[in-house]
């Protein structure tokens, strides 16, 4: 029997209210449905957020176990070097393990998903980590702009310690140009919104559910939680309707606070109703894009197991808004903002030193001393004790896991940002070991000494000549 | 035994451009200048040197690299010439090099020259791109600047001894206000206007606490020294002055990695002042060192130096500020020219601009009366290079 063992997701501390995206873009004729989306900060993206909700759902766990990770976007940072083996290397998974992108279309989670439970039952690899994440580029003013969520949800499939069982799949595949991108391209493209909805979105949504229901001979009223996605909100209770379920039956879209995050909302969604299941409940999980996939789960006994998580209600939970439209466009890149000729200093990405030092830029690891069992950050071959001084005594540590106090910071305004003041300080983590690190998703007036930080991966700069997106790790006050 | 450096050494020449944003000027005009001054103030010719050693920093931004610049500029005979960079300690660091070249034997004669050209970045502050940790700089490293290095030492000043942002800020204000004040009647100084506590406080800010007047100009300019054997010294000049003490000192990594360090002192300095008093037979340093030009880069930094090399009890460097101790007429004058503050502090140059001004106190030859500190004994110099919990610490003694 495989299912899924622990869930996960992460939610980007930032909303965009509707209102203020009205008052940017209404002179184009955009009037946004009230409610707020989620927005990835500056440093944040696809995989950032990828690994931020694989981190919540192996909370507790051995790392050690994973030996498969299969990344679902179509939002990735990358279209060679494989995006999966970089969050991967950042979870601080094994190097013997199998990574996958699954990519293309906003049905990659799901059928991820369905790839690691085909996987699950197979001999080669039997805990695979499905990580689905999406940080979508909006055309400034299109209806996508407050549809579009950045979030990410992570769920660990395995064949023992279950809590949810994989109960049966149905899926359907349409060349259906809702939306495109090609290669290269910065943003979609989309037909018209009628056409997608009542071709696309009703039908197929409705087509695998029957599907399914038809395949392993089960009632729509045998699911305790139906899970689609709501890119209509009418059509979304009317396909349920057709169905013959109950309204109450339907899991939350998550529209109105996140947004639609593409190849991650069914599974942020399935992550949302899995906090809230019990033991027996059915859930129909669907997707919507070039078709679509069911599938089903029973969740079992072990549910109350998974309840320390973030998931997705914390995350809700915990945001801020955004302060401005102009603020989002300087984020993401798309008005050219002024950061002074300190900016302009561009970062040649030395490819065979990230390589190298990978574990400690990417892991975030450390050394310890065997000797005198202290860790410090980088990795050092000579002990920093001074009244120790070994060399060549180390083990690796890592650091990415433990919490630490601030030591001292400041906010630079002299530093190119364009999210000025830069914050940073010095970090000194729980069971020793210090170092300085940028901090992130804090307002210097917050900020103290003393103050609790978690770490969090994040990207560092975007290199636009050599096409380099590089990452590394950063402190934030602690989330929830 | 080592025996140190104490009176082997005599400085008999020195010399310093004006420091500034100085537009017209190259970084081997800035060369040719201090050199010019300093031959002058020795009284010997180009032939009589016997080697030179050629401090600069940022050397990327001006002359390039190795020692040819100055070889070429200078047109040094073909005799040795060493380029040092260590930071900050550039400049003490050419000037060590020539006087353990004396002391050595190999030559009677050595000239020390530092030089930094800073103003053609086309920003304010110092250059950016990596620096201290090489090709990790960019990959690991957060996006400090000086500023926020220095910042993040005050904030934690502020927290160790428990001062609130209004007072922690208030003692700020007044090391810089006594720098101006300085700076504001020395004709070489980069800045030269005098400001107000007020003024200070309300200045925008660059790395928080620090506001614009915590910060030292970033300045073009150049100083040079010539040293010779201290027994050769009175052929040249009836007032040379005697190196009483050369130290370096460098962190160990343990400031920044390891977490004992409480953040608001600099250990090399307070290591590298130890060793200096040690070399100088200097027993009581805050009643012994008549006056000194120290590393201040930010207010703060010239703060927790008057701890760290002892001229005020730990935590108490408020009171003496307050009490107007290391004001121009106080009983420990610190940054008599204006500082690295006011003076400005073109990198490679700065030791040797300290050495500068210590030099003609000492020989009571500072440009005009007001300026003149009465009967000075011994000088010292500081320089802190890269940030308080990574750095190079130089201290020099000097004295009649």
């Amino acid at each position: 029997m495989v299912g899924i063992k622990s869930y996960g997701a992460y939610i980007p501390r930032y909303r965009m209210n509707h209102n203020t995206l009205f008052m940017a873009v209404a002179f184009l004729g955009s009037f946004p449905a009230p409610g707020e989306n989620a927005v990835a900060n500056h440093d944040e993206d696809t995989l950032t957020m990828a690994v931020a909700a694989g981190i919540d759902c192996l909370s507790g766990m051995k790392r050690e176990l994973v030996d498969g990770l299969y990344l679902a976007t179509t939002s990735q940072p990358y279209m060679v070097r494989q995006n999966s083996a970089l969050v991967a290397t950042a979870l601080d998974l094994q190097s013997d393990i199998r990574t996958a992108d699954f990519m293309g279309s906003t049905k990659s989670g799901t059928t991820a998903l369905l790839s690691a439970m085909d996987t699950a039952k197979g001999e080669t690899a039997t805990n695979i980590l499905v990580c689905a994440s999406d940080c979508r580029l909006s055309k400034p003013g299109s209806p996508q702009e407050s549809l579009y969520g950045d979030g990410a949800a992570s769920l660990l499939v395995g064949n023992e310690d279950l809590i949810a069982t994989f109960e049966g799949a149905y899926s359907v595949s349409y060349d259906f140009p809702d939306r495109w991108r090609a290669s290269g391209e910065k943003f979609e493209h989309a037909w018209e919104d009628r056409f997608i909805r009542d071709s696309g979105y009703s039908q197929f949504i409705a087509e695998v559910i029957s599907g399914l229901l038809k395949k392993y001979n089960l009632n729509i009223k045998d699911f305790a939680r139906i899970v689609y996605p709501g890119l209509y909100a009418r059509e979304h209770g009317a396909i349920a309707k057709r169905l013959g379920a109950d309204p109450s039956q339907l899991q939350d879209t998550l529209l109105s606070t996140v947004g639609d995050t593409g190849s991650a909302s069914p599974l942020m969604m399935l992550v949302a109703a899995l906090e809230d299941a019990k033991p027996g409940d059915r859930i129909l999980v669907v997707s919507f894009g070039d078709g679509g996939d069911a599938v089903s789960f029973q969740v079992t006994e072990k549910i109350k197991s998974a309840a320390s998580r973030r998931a997705v209600k914390k995350h809700i939970a915990s945001k801020k808004d955004l302060a401005s439209y102009e603020k989002y466009l300087a984020f993401r890149n798309l008005a050219p903002m002024d950061l002074g000729m300190r900016g302009e200093i561009s970062i040649k990405t030395p490819m065979s030193a990230l390589f190298r030092e990978r574990k400690v830029i990417l892991s975030c690891r450390g050394s310890k001393c065997k000797k005198c069992g202290t860790p410090q950050y980088p990795y050092q071959r000579v002990c920093v004790n001074p009244d120790c001084g070994a060399i060549d005594r180390m083990e690796d540590y890592r650091f990415s896991d433990k919490n630490g106090v601030l030591f001292t910071y400041t906010g630079d305004n002299l530093a190119a940002s364009i999210d000025p003041p830069s914050v940073y300080g010095v970090v000194d983590f729980e069971g020793g070991g210090r170092f300085w690190f940028d901090l992130t998703d804090c307002d210097l007036d917050s900020v103290k000494v003393g103050m609790p930080v978690e770490m969090t991966f994040r990207r560092r700069y975007v290199d636009e000549s050599s096409g380099v997106h590089g990452y590394s790790w950063k402190a934030a006050p602690i989330r929830a | 035994m080592a025996e140190g450096i104490k009176d082997k050494i005599a400085i008999i020449g020195m010399g310093c451009t004006k420091f500034g944003e100085l537009w017209d000027k190259s970084a081997e005009d800035l060369m040719v200048d201090s050199f010019k001054e300093c031959m002058e103030d020795a009284g010997i010719e180009k032939k009589d040197i016997g080697a030179a050693w050629f401090g600069v920093h940022f050397e990327e931004q001006s002359v390039g690299k190795g020692a040819t610049p100055l070889s070429l500029t200078l047109k040094l005979p073909f005799i040795p010439v060493t380029r040092t960079e260590n930071f900050c300690a550039t400049g003490t660091e050419a000037f060590r090099g020539a006087c353990y070249g004396v002391a050595s034997g190999a030559y009677d004669i050595a000239l020390a020259l530092g030089v930094e050209k800073l103003k053609d970045t086309g920003y304010g502050g110092l250059p950016g791109g990596p620096s201290l940790m090489g090709t990790k700089n960019a990959l690991i490293m957060p996006k400090l600047t000086a500023p926020g290095a220095f910042a993040m030492m005050a904030t934690r000043y502020f927290s160790v001894y428990g001062l609130n942002p209004e007072e922690g800020k208030s003692m700020l204000a007044k090391v810089s206000v006594k720098s101006h004040y300085n700076g504001a009647r020395n004709p070489k100084a980069h800045l030269r206007r005098e400001v107000t506590e007020e003024q200070i406080i309300k200045a925008p800010i660059i790395a928080w606490p620090l506001g614009l007047f915590d910060c030292c100009g970033v300045s073009d300019g150049s100083a040079a020294a010539i040293v010779t054997r201290a027994d050769m010294a009175k052929k040249f000049r009836p007032d040379p002055i005697h190196v009483k003490a050369l130290q370096i000192a460098l962190s160990s990594g343990e400031e920044l990695m390891y977490t004992k360090w409480d953040g608001a002192h600099v250990e090399t300095t307070y290591r590298g002042g130890r060793q200096a008093y040690n070399e100088a037979g200097v027993k009581n340093p805050r009643e012994e060192i008549s006056m000194a030009e120290v590393h201040d880069c930010f207010s703060i930094t010239e703060a927790v130096t008057m701890e760290d090399l002892q001229f005020s009890p730990r935590g108490k460097v408020k009171e003496d500020i307050e009490a107007g101790r290391f004001n121009h007429d106080g009983p420990q004058p610190i940054q008599p020219d204006g500082g690295l503050k006011c003076f400005g502090h073109p990198i490679g140059a700065s030791g040797l601009r300290m050495l500068y001004e210590m030099y003609k106190q000492l020989q009571g030859k500072a440009q005009s009366p007001e300026r003149q500190i009465k009967n000075p004994k011994l000088g010292l110099t500081h320089n802190l290079g890269g940030f308080p919990s990574m750095n190079i610490v130089s201290i020099a003694i000097i004295g009649l």
